[in-house]
């Protein structure tokens, strides 16, 4: 085992425990990265926690956690903003118009993920466009 | 008492037959050794054979490996049982493919657009963030950078 994986132990420990598909544990250039489908919020979640434990500050560089929850077509997702509403727009990307906001903690329905970053959704009230998946938590 | 006695008579000259029967270790052993040598699933895996037990090490390159051998030393005459601690050999996985620069920089500012504070730059697929962010904040931009497959990143920000 390499001193990287050694010292990320407990988080490789827990990706292989809880349900992670997919997942791969590889190294480049001393980075460590972990990429895997969580198969829901709570999954992703405990292993950032685990992650902020060994590295408070995230500064260390050295391990790409890359894993995301999988969630498919008709999922109900909760708006996890802040406190503001989320912008949901034309197009996958921040550069792109907004067509209409949903509000925090509201629920929206997945429609498809274009990528790890961008979802298309839908509201309840019939606006469908592109929202950031970091602020969609998948029921 | 005499009923007890004759019964240990025989209970040891019956095994004493019965030992007697059984193959030497070492011939065991050959023929697991032999055995294993035939088999190309058994490749990387070695026998030692005492009292009829036979403890399978080695590096075998996956699970059906494993039990093959495992099945294969329990086949031979004279094996009373296994002990199987080979090893599987871990499977090299492919290195993960990183996103290029041009596609890293549109996510990058996506992720970075709530924090006005963070400044971040991209280069050959390393992303740095300079400036300031609040320490509740830091989770979520790590989140949003880590998932657009960077090679590495440099976090120099100020945490308040």
């Amino acid at each position: 085992m390499s001193a990287l994986q050694d010292k990320y132990k407990q988080l490789i420990d827990a990706a292989n425990s809880s349900g992670i598909s997919n997942l791969q544990v590889t190294e480049q250039d001393n980075v460590l990265h972990i990429d895997g489908d969580a198969p829901n919020g709570a999954a992703k979640d405990k292993l950032w926690d685990i992650y902020g434990k060994i590295d408070p500050d995230f500064r260390a560089g050295d391990l790409i956690l890359n894993v995301n929850v999988a969630a498919s077509a008709g999922t109900k997702a909760k708006v996890t903003t802040d406190s503001t509403a989320l912008n949901i727009r034309k197009g996958p990307g921040t550069d792109q118009p907004i067509v209409g906001k949903a509000a925090h903690n509201e629920m929206v329905t997945l429609q498809s993920k274009t990528n790890d970053q961008w979802w298309l959704i839908k509201t309840d009230s019939g606006v469908e466009g592109y929202a950031y998946a970091q602020y969609l938590s998948p029921q | 008492m005499k009923l007890t006695k004759l019964f240990l008579a025989v209970f040891i000259s019956a095994s004493t037959m019965f030992f007697s029967c059984t193959p030497k270790d070492s011939d065991v052993q050959a023929k697991i050794t032999e055995k294993f040598a035939a088999t190309p699933d058994c490749a990387g895996a070695s026998a030692t054979v005492n009292k009829g037990v036979a403890t399978l090490t080695g590096e075998v390159k996956d699970d059906m490996c494993k039990m093959t051998a495992e099945s294969t030393a329990k086949s031979i005459k004279g094996v009373k049982s296994v002990i199987n601690d080979l090893t599987v050999t871990p499977a090299v996985a492919t290195p993960q493919t990183t996103t290029p620069d041009s596609g890293l920089m549109q996510g990058v500012t996506d992720a970075t657009k709530d924090f006005p504070e963070v400044t971040a730059t991209v280069n050959d697929g390393e992303i740095t963030l300079t400036g300031n962010i609040k320490r509740a904040d830091l989770p979520r931009l790590m989140q949003s950078l880590n998932s657009l497959k960077p090679k590495k990143i440099n976090n120099q920000l100020t945490i308040k």
